[in-house]
C-alpha cells in the first residue's frame, strides 16, 4: 500500500507537514508501505488529506486528517483493514467535488509526485512534446492550438495562436518564450497549483510553444510568495536537463532550447504583459505603449510571446488528444475548460475545473455546495480588481468569455470569491480599489490620481459622510480612469465600482442618505445595544468589553455606552442568548 | 570597495561578495541581486545599494527606484517575527481587517512597523494563496489560518511566551 499525503500549499498550511511527521515518527525500518507525496488535490476544505493506494488504484482517501489520525493510518497501512480510518474517510457528497469536474489543465493535480520526472512520464509525460517535434512542424502545432480554441486564460482571453503565430512570423533569430505565473490577483491560486503539482506539464507546454514560435529561450516569472512553486519548478528544471528534455539537441531531433526562473517582487502591473518585460529587464515594472507588441518587440527588444499558466498547461493535451476534441468542450466562442479558485464564503472552496458553458450556479452550489452557514448567496466576484461583483439574479450566466462580460465583469484568471448577506458591496468596492490605487505604477495620470480619488470617495461613504452626488461623481471617475489609462490595470480598475453600483445602488444610497449600511459591515455606521428582555445579566460581554462599555448589575439587563463603544463586536460574540442588537 | 558616502551604519559588504561576482555583469540581473542582498541583510541597507549600483553600473537613483516599486523590499530592518496578515479577497470577505486591527492594538504597532523589543514586524501583504483558509496569517513562512482576531493574539501570546518575555 501507498500513503500519500497531500502537499500543496494549502495542504502544508492546513497542517499536512505535522501529519507527515506524526507518520514517519511510527514507521519503523521494514514497513509492508511507502510514505509519498502529492501536490494539490484542490479540496482545499477537506486538508488535510491523504489517500491510500493499492497499486494504481485510490482505494480510500482521508480528509480533516490531524496528527492524532497517524496511529490508525499507519495501523490501517499495515494490516490493510480500512476500517480503521473509516472515520475520516472522504463522504459520498464530498467526493462529487471531484467526480464533477473535467480536469485537463489539472489533470494530474493531486495524482503524481510533482518532483518525480518518472510518474510525470507514466502518466502520458513528455509523450506530446515528441509528438510535435518529430512529427509536427511548427506551423502544425499552431494550426492545432488554432483548431482547439485555446484562449489565454490569464484573464484577457486572446486566442493563443494568434499570438504564437506573430511571434513565429516576427524576423529574428533570438526570441523568447516567457510564462507569466505573477499570480497577482487577490483569490485566485490555480496558476501555483500548476506550478507546484505538476512542474512538468508546465515545462512540456512551455516546450511546445518555443518549438512552434522558434524560441530558444524560455523564462518563467513566478511571485516571490510563492516558494514551494519555486522549489519544485526548478526540481523539474533540473531533472528535463538531465533527461535531455531541455538544453540542446532536445530528444534528438535538433531543436534547442533553455529555461529558466525568474522570481517576481510583489508587483500587481507586472501581469501586464510589457510591465512584467520591463520587470525581467531589472527595471521598475510600468508598462510600455503599445505597439510594438511583446511579438515584434519584447524581451530586450526581441520579439517574445507570453502567456499564462494555465494556459500553458491545456497545450500537452491539445497536442496529444487533437484540437478539436478541446473545441468539442465549452460554448460556441469559449472553448475547453476553465480552472477557477472557489473561495470566500462557500461551504466548499476549492479548485474547481469545468467546461466552458457550464453556469455559476453550477459551480457555487453544484460542486461548491451553496453558501456556508445556510445564509442568502449575495454576489460573486469575479476577475479580481479588473472583474467586477456578479449578483444572485444572474447565477445562470453561463461561464463564456462574452456573457461574462456583458455582465460588467469579467472571466479573469479564475479568482471566485462567494459573498453572502453580510458582505458590503460598498466595502468591497472600496477593498479593490484600496488594492489598485496602491498597485497603481503611476506612469498615467488618469490611473495614479483617479484611483486615489475614487478611493476617497469610497472611504468618506463607507464612513458615513457620503454626500449626494458621490454616487455621479464616482462613474465619472470611473469613465475618465477607464479612458486615461495605458494599461489594463488602470483600464479595469474601474470595473469593482462600475458593477457594484450598477447592481447594488440601493447599499450605495443607504450609506450616503441613512448613514446606514445594510449588511451590518462598515463599524463607523453601525451601533451596538442591548435587548433587555433578552439579557440574563450573565456580564461576560462586560468582561470580553476591551472599551469597558458594557455595564449592568448581575443578573439583570446590561447596557452599552455609545459614545464609549469601539465597535468591535467582541460583545456580540460572547453572548450566548442573542442580546446583542447591531444596527 | 565601495565609495558611498552615506553616514548610516556601514554593512559588511564582503558577504555581498559572491552575489556580485555572479549577478553584476548585467543591469538585468537587479532585481535577483536585490532579493539575494536582502536574503543576507535582512532588508536593503543604503550602503548595500550603493555598493550594487556601483558594482552593476547604474544610478543609486536606478536601485533606489526598483527596491521602492516593489512591495518585497524593505529599506528599513525587521523584526525577529514577520507576520504577514493576508490582505486577499477570501480573507478580506472573511474578516481579515478585524485580525489586522486586533493585532495592531495587541502589539502597538501598524502596518510596516516593528515593535520595540525588535521581535515582531506587521506587514500587511497581497494574497498568500491558502484562501480555503481565510482569513490568514504568515509568519515566517508558517501559516496559520481561519483565526478570529482572539486566536490571532492567541498565536503572538505563544511566540512571546517562547521567548521569555
Amino acid at each position: 500500500m501507498r500513503v500519500v499525503i497531500g502537499e500543496g500549499s494549502c495542504g502544508i498550511a492546513a497542517g499536512a507537514s505535522k501529519v507527515r511527521s506524526a507518520i514517519e515518527a511510527l514507521m519503523t525500518a521494514n514497513e509492508p508501505f511507502v510514505l509519498g507525496s502529492t501536490g494539490c488535490i484542490g479540496m482545499c476544505f477537506l486538508e488535510p488529506i491523504v489517500d491510500l493506494y493499492e497499486g494504481k488504484e485510490l482505494v480510500k482517501r482521508l480528509v480533516k486528517v490531524t496528527a492524532d489520525d497517524a496511529k490508525n493510518i499507519v495501523e490501517a497501512a499495515r494490516s490493510g483493514d480500512l476500517s480503521l480510518v473509516e472515520k475520516i474517510a472522504i463522504t459520498a457528497e464530498d467526493e462529487e467535488f471531484l467526480s464533477r469536474q473535467t480536469r485537463i489543465a489539472l489533470r494530474h493535480c493531486g495524482l503524481i509526485d510533482p518532483v518525480s520526472l518518472d510518474d510525470y512520464r507514466e502518466a502520458d509525460g513528455y509523450q506530446a512534446l515528441e509528438k510535435a517535434l518529430k512529427t509536427m512542424t511548427p506551423e502544425q502545432v499552431i494550426e492545432e492550438i488554432k483548431v482547439s480554441g485555446l484562449a489565454g486564460r490569464g484573464g484577457a482571453g486572446f486566442p493563443t495562436w494568434f499570438k504564437w503565430n506573430a511571434a513565429r512570423q516576427s524576423p529574428g533569430d533570438e526570441k523568447y518564450l516567457i510564462c507569466n505565473a505573477d499570480e497577482g490577483d487577490p483569490g485566485a491560486f490555480m496558476d501555483r497549483a500548476v506550478i507546484e503539482s505538476d512542474p512538468h506539464s508546465l515545462i512540456e507546454g512551455m516546450l511546445i510553444g518555443a518549438y512552434a514560435i522558434g524560441a530558444k529561450e524560455m523564462i518563467v516569472y513566478v511571485r516571490a510568495e510563492y516558494p514551494l512553486a519555486i522549489t519544485h519548478l526548478e526540481i523539474a528544471i533540473e531533472q528535463a536537463k538531465k533527461a535531455n528534455l531541455l538544453g540542446e539537441n532536445i530528444l534528438g531531433t535538433g531543436f534547442s532550447c533553455d529555461m529558466r526562473i525568474k522570481a517576481g517582487a510583489g508587483a500587481f502591473v507586472c501581469g501586464e504583459e510589457t510591465a512584467l518585460i520591463e520587470s525581467l529587464e531589472g527595471k521598475r515594472g510600468m508598462p510600455r505603449l503599445k505597439p510594438p507588441f511583446p511579438a515584434q518587440k519584447g524581451y530586450t527588444d526581441k520579439p517574445s510571446n507570453i502567456n499564462n499558466v494555465e494556459t500553458f498547461a491545456n497545450v500537452s493535451w491539445i497536442i496529444n488528444n487533437g484540437g478539436e476534441a478541446f473545441a468539442a468542450m465549452g460554448t460556441e466562442n469559449s472553448k475547453g475548460t476553465k480552472v477557477f479558485a472557489l473561495t470566500g464564503k462557500i461551504r466548499k472552496g476549492g479548485l474547481v475545473e469545468i467546461p466552458m458553458g457550464k453556469t455559476l450556479r453550477d459551480v457555487i452550489y453544484g460542486i461548491g455546495g451553496g453558501i456556508r452557514d445556510n445564509k442568502e448567496f449575495k454576489a460573486v466576484q469575479m476577475g479580481g480588481p479588473s472583474g467586477g461583483c456578479i449578483p444572485a439574479h444572474l447565477l445562470d450566466t453561463v461561464i463564456d468569455y462574452k456573457a461574462l462580460a456583458a455582465t460588467g465583469a469579467i472571466m479573469g484568471s479564475g479568482g471566485m470569491v462567494v459573498m453572502d448577506e453580510s458582505t458590503c458591496m460598498v466595502g468591497m468596492a472600496k477593498f479593490f480599489l484600496d488594492f489598485t490605487a496602491l498597485e497603481s505604477c503611476g506612469k498615467c495620470v488618469h490611473c495614479r490620481i483617479g484611483t486615489a480619488r475614487m478611493q476617497e470617495v469610497l472611504t468618506r461613504i463607507v464612513k458615513g459622510e457620503g454626500k449626494e452626488g458621490d454616487i455621479e461623481l464616482l462613474e465619472e471617475l470611473c469613465e475618465a480612469v477607464k479612458d486615461g489609462a495605458l494599461c489594463g490595470l488602470g483600464q479595469t480598475a474601474p470595473n469593482p465600482v462600475l458593477t457594484t453600483i450598477r447592481y447594488f445602488k440601493n447599499e450605495y444610497e443607504a450609506h450616503i442618505r441613512d448613514k446606514k449600511c445594510p449588511a451590518k459591515e462598515c463599524v463607523d455606521l453601525l451601533t451596538y445595544s442591548i435587548d433587555a428582555d433578552k439579557c440574563k445579566g450573565c456580564t461576560l460581554c462586560a468582561k470580553k468589553c476591551p472599551a469597558k462599555a458594557i455595564s449592568g448589575e448581575v443578573k439583570k439587563a446590561h447596557i452599552i455606552d455609545d459614545n464609549i463603544c469601539i465597535r468591535c463586536g467582541q460583545c456580540v460574540n460572547s453572548c450566548r442568548f442573542g442580546a446583542i442588537i447591531v444596527e | 570597495m565601495c565609495n558611498c558616502n552615506c553616514n548610516g551604519p556601514k554593512s559588511d559588504l564582503s558577504l555581498l561578495e559572491d552575489v556580485l561576482n555572479e549577478y553584476a555583469g548585467s543591469s538585468g540581473n537587479l532585481i535577483t541581486i536585490l532579493q539575494k542582498a536582502q536574503n543576507i541583510y535582512g532588508y536593503l541597507p543604503k550602503d548595500v545599494m550603493y555598493c550594487i549600483a556601483e558594482r552593476v553600473g547604474v544610478t543609486p537613483a536606478d536601485v533606489m527606484g526598483v527596491a521602492t516599486f516593489y512591495s518585497q523590499f524593505r529599506l528599513t530592518p525587521i523584526g525577529k517575527y514577520l507576520i504577514m496578515a493576508c490582505q486577499g479577497t477570501a480573507c478580506h470577505v472573511n474578516g481579515s481587517e478585524r485580525i489586522t486591527a486586533a493585532l495592531s492594538e495587541y502589539l502597538g504597532i501598524g502596518n510596516g512597523e516593528t515593535t520595540a523589543d525588535g521581535l515582531f514586524t506587521l506587514e500587511n501583504v497581497a494574497c498568500l494563496g491558502c484562501c480555503s483558509l481565510a482569513p490568514v496569517i504568515m509568519i515566517n513562512g508558517e501559516a496559520y489560518g481561519n483565526l478570529t482576531p482572539d486566536s490571532a493574539v492567541s498565536v503572538i501570546k505563544a511566540l512571546q511566551e517562547k521567548e521569555g518575555k
